[in-house]
Parts: structure tokens; sequence; C-alpha cells
């Protein structure tokens, strides 16, 4: 079975082919758009997927040199996102699949995320620490969905770092070889200062923490630096309690942190040693994966394939707020979430 | 009252997320060990400040709700620069783990679970980390237990966000019972705090939930 996948719910826009045998991957293509100010303009980006997006996939058909009769499906990223982008995508797989009469598989974003790290690491039942610039949030499997065990309470972690590296002065770009600006700035800081560390129950809130750092940075009473440090350290350390708390909730044995955000090599060692004290296995999507691309929507498309599910044409909305928790995932079987 | 016997030697309860609990002798009496041990992930300065600032106020709280006549464990010991609480053990199962096998009581304890809730709300503290893996079924009925995010607040928005962080811990840890779980603790909730103040308190748990992220209801158009 060979699927074409088309990834487009905010910078990138990816198109991979992926086939059920091994070498899975055939393809991936991605073109990213990169704004020169602020952060990701929807309708900027929409125009810039709209002229990339013929090429993109013709690239990948010829990297794959596969043929778009060979292919079994069109999978496609229909949400959460942001809507315009999302539609560039969800039109051209919309006619791909009516003009070649091919099944047309909805995909949810986030879970393509998460199975993409399972088939990296061939994961059976992890708990997802899922990292992004839009999404926070911590899963295990349970009762035929994944379901939310945690969650940020206002803004993302990606967003919290984004925010605070723009407000500060640091950013864009927010992330140079491979370090994120405010993980590069924390670099130097020594001096640990108190501000809001916020945990409710596995939920965490970065907006308070937020507002107190800029107000402190206003007030020039205190180094940058020492303000980049600890407000990395509250936010990331919020992170792994949350994750370590859910672990000892629902006894998961395998840990998968996916999305972007997952790249900082600060907060990989902080997992790496919380998972070493609590001997799980850890699971850190490699960044080439972590961020958006179409292969994770092309693979999780071929198991929804494989489980009869696809949608006619005119029933593929995009869901701009198509959560992880609403999408049935038939091939884990139905067990409760204690043990693994 | 006093139970002069503990037989058996020290046994480790559970490797909780900031917590070891030891089930362990404290003056003839069984007892939880509750120690916070550091976490080398994180700075060593916050590390001191959460262990410190947490037992701290958890040992308070536990003595004064207990003192309330509230079923807490009672407070026996604390060293707060060790991060170290000493409790009484209460015996009886998990209702988490009431509710996995089906027990017919399940129902009756979420209703009890709803009233003390209400009570320790009542107390003016939230307790933070409402679930049904800290709630444990005693003999005279269902303990709330872990305070270790719990703290003093007669705020709304705090109430409202213990009861919003308990519904979507029923919903990820129950979902097919979820209903009529719930409903019973409603029931008893509202027993305590009547009917007006826990409506305005169902009102901003439904805005807590609107605030996070991706939030089907808040959508106001149907995409294309």
């Amino acid at each position: 079975m060979i699927i074409l996948g088309i990834e487009s719910s905010a910078h990138t826009f990816g198109v991979g082919v992926v086939r059920d045998e091994p070498p899975h991957i055939l393809a991936d293509v991605r073109f990213v758009y990169k704004p020169k100010t602020g952060g990701i303009h929807p309708k900027e980006a929409s125009q810039y997927f709209m002229s990339n997006a013929p090429e993109a996939v013709k690239e990948a058909l010829s990297k794959a040199g596969v043929k778009v009769r060979d292919l079994d499906g069109i999978a496609v990223a229909l949400g959460p996102g942001m809507g315009p982008c999302l539609r560039v995508g969800a039109t051209l797989a919309r006619a791909m699949a009516s003009y070649y009469g091919k099944p047309l598989i909805p995909v949810n974003h986030a879970l393509a995320h998460v199975e993409i790290g399972k088939m990296l690491f061939s994961f059976k039942n992890p708990l997802i620490v899922y990292l992004s610039g839009g999404n926070t949030l911590i899963a295990s499997f349970s009762e035929g969905r994944y379901r939310i065990f945690g969650e940020t309470l206002d803004i993302s972690l990606g967003n919290f770092l984004d925010t605070l590296a723009r407000e500060l002065g640091i950013a864009p770009p927010y992330v140079v070889s491979g370090l994120h600006q405010i993980d590069r700035c924390a670099q130097n800081g020594k001096n640990f200062i108190e501000l809001p560390y916020v945990v409710k129950g596995q939920d965490v809130s970065f907006s308070g923490l937020l507002t107190a750092a800029l107000k402190l940075y206003k007030s020039s009473r205190a180094e940058l630096s020492d303000i980049c440090y600890s407000a990395r350290e509250i936010a990331y350390s919020a992170i792994i309690e949350v994750s370590e708390r859910a672990l000892a909730h629902t006894g998961n044995k395998e840990v998968l942190v996916v999305g972007g955000v997952a790249s900082s090599p600060v907060l990989r060692s902080k997992f790496e040693v919380m998972s070493r004290l609590r001997g799980v296995e850890l699971g850190i999507v490699p960044p080439q994966y972590a961020v958006d691309n179409g292969v994770m929507i092309a693979w999780t498309g071929l198991l929804l394939l494989k489980h009869g599910v696809h949608v006619r044409p005119e029933e593929a909305y995009v869901r701009q707020r198509w959560k992880l928790d609403q999408v049935d995932v038939p091939w884990l079987a139905r067990t409760n979430s204690s043990g693994s | 009252m006093i139970k002069s016997t503990c037989p058996g030697s020290p046994e480790l309860i559970a490797l909780g997320a900031e917590a070891v609990l030891v089930k362990a002798c404290y003056e003839g009496m069984p007892s939880i060990f509750k120690v916070r041990v550091r976490k080398p992930y994180r700075d060593r300065g916050l590390d001191t400040m959460l262990i410190r600032s947490r037992s701290e106020v958890e040992a308070k709280i536990l003595a004064e709700l207990r003192l309330k006549g509230l079923n807490v464990p009672a407070l026996y010991y604390v060293d707060l620069s060790e991060g170290l609480i000493v409790m009484e053990f209460v015996e009886g199962p998990l209702l988490r783990d009431l509710i996995y096998r089906g027990s017919e009581k399940a129902l009756k304890c979420l209703e009890e679970l709803g009233e003390l809730v209400a009570s320790v709300h009542d107390a003016g503290v939230v307790h933070g980390d409402i679930t049904t893996s800290n709630v444990i079924v005693g003999g005279d009925g269902v303990y709330l237990v872990d305070f270790g995010l719990a703290k003093y607040s007669r705020r709304l928005e705090d109430l409202a966000t213990d009861i919003h962080l308990f519904i979507r811990s029923v919903e990820s840890t129950h979902y097919s019972l979820k209903e009529a779980l719930l409903r019973h603790f409603m029931k008893g909730y509202t027993k305590v705090k009547g009917r007006d103040f826990t409506d305005s308190l169902l009102i901003k748990v439904k805005e807590i939930r609107m605030r996070g992220r991706y939030v089907e209801e808040r959508r106001v158009r149907r995409g294309i």
C-alpha cells in the first residue's frame, strides 16, 4: 500500500509518500513559510502554500518514483491548525482524490505527530508529551482514543518561548542552529530568580510566567540572561513535572515526546534524567520528524486506510479545533490506561 | 483510636511524581512517610523553593482540615528541611480501582467525595489535583489524600479550576462512566454548597474549559 500525505496546518507545506513495507518513507518534500517579522500570518502563509503546492506534489512523486495511479490513497491533515493554511492542503487533496478516484483519508495532525513517533521508536503504548507551537498536552491511550491527561490552561510552551524571545528583543529568528533563542540567552544565566511556577493537577499555565518575566525585564532589575534562565527552568521543569505525574497516574512504561519544541537539547536532557529515575523508556522524535511534515500525515493515513477510514471529498471539512481526543484509533486494542 | 502495633517492615507504597511514599511505624501507629525528593533535572534553587513551600502548605492544610473534622489523613510530624511529612495511614482501596472493578459502591463514593470537596472548599482550601487515584475509600467514608498542590484560596476561579481538573481526570480515566460519576459528584457538592453557588461555579468551569487550546465548542463558524 502506498499513500501520499499532505500537511499544511501552519508554516509547513509538506508532501510525503510512504508505503507499508520497509523502507516506509519514499519521499519527504517540504516548503516552509518564514515570516520576516512577528509570527505566522495565516493569509500570507496560505498564499505561499498555494504557489508552491503543485511543485511539492510533483517533486514528492518523482522522488518516490511513483505515479499518481500507483497511489492507494490521498491523506490530508484537516486540523487542528490555521484555517486558511489547512484549506490549501484540503482543497488540493479533495481535487486529487476526486480527479483520480482515490480514497481520501482525513488525518488529525496531532495524531500524526504521535504515530510517526511510535513508528520511529517501535513503541507500543507510550505516554504522549506533545510540545509544539500550538500544542502542549499530555495524553495516554484509553478506551479507543488518546485521552488528554494534562494540557496548558492558556498558551503553549512553544508560544511561550517565542513570545518571550520576541518581547525580550532577541527574536526572530526564533531558532538558530537548532537552539531556541531563549535557550541561547539562558546559557549565560547564573542566578535563579523566583517567578510564578504554575502546575495545577497535570495542567500547566505559562501566561503568568510570561507576564512576570516581561515585567521584570522592563523594570531593569535583573540581567537578561538570568531572566531567560529562570523562565526557561520554570517552564521546562513544569513540563517534566506534569509528565512525571502523568506517568505515575497512568503506569505507562514508555514516554514519547513529539512536536517541534521537543528539539531543545536542554529539555531533552531533563527528559532523559526523569526517564532514568522512573525507569521508563524515552523516545524524543528527532528534529527532522518532530517538526511538521507530510510523511507523518501519509503514515497515519496509511494506518487509517488499513482500518477502512476514508471520506467522500465533500465530507472532508477542515476542523481548526480538531482535538486529539476526538479521533478514534482503531489499531490500538481497547485497553485501560493502567499498565501498558 | 491508637492502634499500637504495626506488623511488618517498612513498605514502599508509591513512587509518586514528586514524593516517595513509605508505609512505616511512627510512635506505634501505622503511618505514611512522605518524602519529597530532589529532582536532578531542576535548578537547585527552584528545587529547594518547591520542596519547602509545598511541604509547608501541605502540612498546614492537612492539620487545618483535620481539625475541622474532614476526612483527610491526620498530620503526625513535619521536617521542612528534609521535605518530610509523616501522616496517618488510611487503609482501603483507591476510588479509581473501585471504579475499574465495577463496584456498586462507586457512585455513592462519588457523592461523598462531592460533599468532601465542597467542605474543603468551604474551609478556604483548593486541593489542586483531585483525581480518583487521590481518593481512598476508608472504612468510615472516602478520604481525600495528597495535598501536595493544595493552596489557600476562596476565589471562584481557583475553586472552578479544582472542579475542571477533576472533570478532565474522570473523562480521561473513566470515559465510559463519566456522566454517572460526575452527576453523583455534583449531587454531593450541591448538598453542601447549595444550588445557586454550584450553578455559578459550573458557569466558571465552562469558562475555564473554553480558554483551553482548540476547544470545539468555542468554534463560531464551520470550516469549509
